[in-house]
């Protein structure tokens, strides 16, 4: 009892001591903001990694996310809600919901994991020091066109993903449903709100933000050679998809 | 001229320097010698502020890099060049790259101008027109030489050198010696060696210290250590197993095992 007491306060310790390093690096690397745009070749290298190469599989969520979605809805609704509904409740679950987060948690590991996995093997392999003899800052020159790479790209990749989401919803609904075009949109254009849509790429951007930054962390604190790049980048995975639904809720709660 | 004064550092409960003293005057090459873990590296990365000392000041040319602000320490990191133990190149980038990338970052000079300056850096180490190639592609000693090219791309005073012949094969570890005393006659630097590789010492040497049990218990010439009645010295230069230095015991007191190096 007595150990696990006093395993549970170092735990706590511990816990605190990263969730402040985690913070550091942050700031660290907000103060590069306005360099990291001198720096565009890099930026621009990232947003390519991040986020056009993140396409097919963001668009493959898309599809699915949609058509399961209608397909459940229906199920859900169908007895005591008007069909011409399932257009509009499919819509605003993708939009504020079923968009950002999945597209985030399958990005955190696409992207976050191999951000952890290349900034961990520079780290075991002393090229994260090389850097900083030559006088380089790795947090600007690592860190930083990650972070906003993956700020920037997020927002855009989960307008794709919701866009093929609603067409896959409304594939299903046709195709599978027997639910005409004109009653899936039907209800839409009197429910459309434009802050749902900013509120979902705000989460979404949120959400980038996590996973480069916690990819970036856990892969500058790697330790232990190709076993410890191992480790890392599960850590990452694991701790951005955490912290990605603990979040999800905190914005709930302060956007809706 | 850098002073090392009283430097200590500890990973969590494990002392690595207890109290480091040690004096490298500008343009003299000197070599560190010591086992294999016994805290080469890590004095080495105290020197360009990659690991802050637990106490103790090192001071570069009369400031104090222990003291300094951030953006202090990264132009003082301008004035050294560093050869990492495995290299450590950059591996998304091709040589060129590699070489050019302090120059790129730090100076507004042309491509041209770049790609001349890396050219002949390239001479320097013995590897003509390799700039489009990657680090996988390189052996060993030509990795050593490319990580060489990119230390002194910038011109640098300091030359730090992590066991820079280890790993290869006797005839390439000498081109890498006769590498080290020509850079220093041709760009006039002051050279900081570290290594267990003794022909290696004895070749390049000025003044070889040697660190063991985090202090640094020996100072002379080539020539002085050769002749030594210094018995952890000797063993050590001799290469003994039996002698003053033991090997640590792992898994209790009647295991012995002999670390390599
Ligand atoms: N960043 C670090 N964290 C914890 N321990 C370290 C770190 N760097 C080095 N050490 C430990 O310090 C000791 C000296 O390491 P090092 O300087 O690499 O030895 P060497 O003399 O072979 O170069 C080793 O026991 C190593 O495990
Ligand atoms: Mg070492």
């Amino acid at each position: 009892m007595r150990h696990a007491i006093s395993k549970l306060g170092k735990d706590t310790i511990t816990f605190f001591e990263e969730a402040g390093a985690i913070f550091m690096l942050l700031g660290k690397i907000l103060s590069y903001s306005g360099r990291v745009f001198k720096d565009w070749h890099l930026l621009l290298q990232q947003m390519m990694t991040i986020g056009f190469r993140s396409l097919p599989i963001v668009m493959m969520i898309g599809l699915f996310t949609g058509a399961v979605s209608a397909w459940q809805t229906n199920y859900q609704i169908s007895g005591y809600v008007p069909i011409r509904y399932l257009g509009l409740a499919t819509y605003k679950a993708v939009i504020i919901e079923l968009g950002p987060v999945l597209t985030a948690i399958i990005l955190a590991g696409r992207v976050g994991a191999s951000i952890a996995a290349e900034l961990g093997t520079m780290k075991v392999t002393e090229q994260i020091d090389a850097l900083e003899s030559l006088a380089i800052n790795a947090v600007r020159y690592l860190a930083a066109p990650r972070f906003f790479a993956a700020v920037i790209m997020m927002p855009i990749l989960v307008v794709f993903a919701d866009f093929i989401a609603i067409s896959g919803a409304w594939f299903v609904a046709v195709v599978f449903l027997d639910i005409p075009t004109k009653i899936f949109f039907s209800e839409i254009p009197q429910f459309f709100i434009v802050y749902d849509i900013f509120a979902g790429l705000f989460k979404a951007l949120f959400f980038g933000g996590i996973i480069s930054l916690i990819g970036c962390y856990v892969g500058f604190s790697t330790t232990g050679g190709a076993e410890g790049v191992g480790k890392s980048t599960i850590r990452s995975f694991v701790l951005s998809a955490i912290l990605i639904l603990i979040f999800d809720y905190l914005l709930a709660i302060i956007l809706f | 001229m850098i002073e090392i004064k009283g430097v200590t550092k500890s990973f969590g409960e494990k002392p690595v320097l207890r109290g480091v003293d040690l004096t490298i005057n500008t343009g003299e090459s000197i070599v560190i010698i010591g086992r294999s873990g016994c805290g080469k590296s890590v004095l080495l990365k105290h020197l360009i502020g990659l690991i802050q000392p637990d106490t103790g000041n090192i001071i570069i040319d009369g400031e104090d890099i222990t003291q300094m602000k951030e953006a202090d320490l990264y132009r003082m990191r301008r004035n050294f060049g560093v050869l990492f133990q495995s290299s450590a190149l950059f591996d998304s980038m091709t040589v060129r790259d590699n070489i050019a990338l302090e120059l790129e970052e730090h100076t507004d000079k042309p491509i041209e101008e770049i790609d001349q300056i890396v050219a002949e850096r390239l001479r320097m180490v013995g590897l003509p027109d390799t700039e489009a190639l990657k680090p996988a592609e390189l052996s060993g000693g030509m990795k050593k030489r490319v990580g060489l090219a990119r230390a002194i791309a910038f011109s640098p005073s300091y030359v730090l050198y992590d066991e820079p012949t280890t790993g290869l094969d006797p005839i390439m570890a000498d081109i890498i010696n006769e590498l080290i005393v020509n850079l220093k006659e041709k760009l006039d630097v002051t050279s900081i060696i570290v290594t267990h590789d003794m022909v290696s010492a004895y070749k390049i040497a000025d003044r070889i210290v040697m660190l063991h049990r985090g202090v640094i218990m020996y100072d002379g010439t080539p020539d002085e250590i050769r002749s030594t009645d210094n018995e952890v010295v000797r063993q050590f230069i001799e290469g003994q197993a039996d002698g003053p230095i033991k090997p640590v015991p792992v898994g209790g007191p009647s295991l012995r095992y002999h670390r390599s190096g």
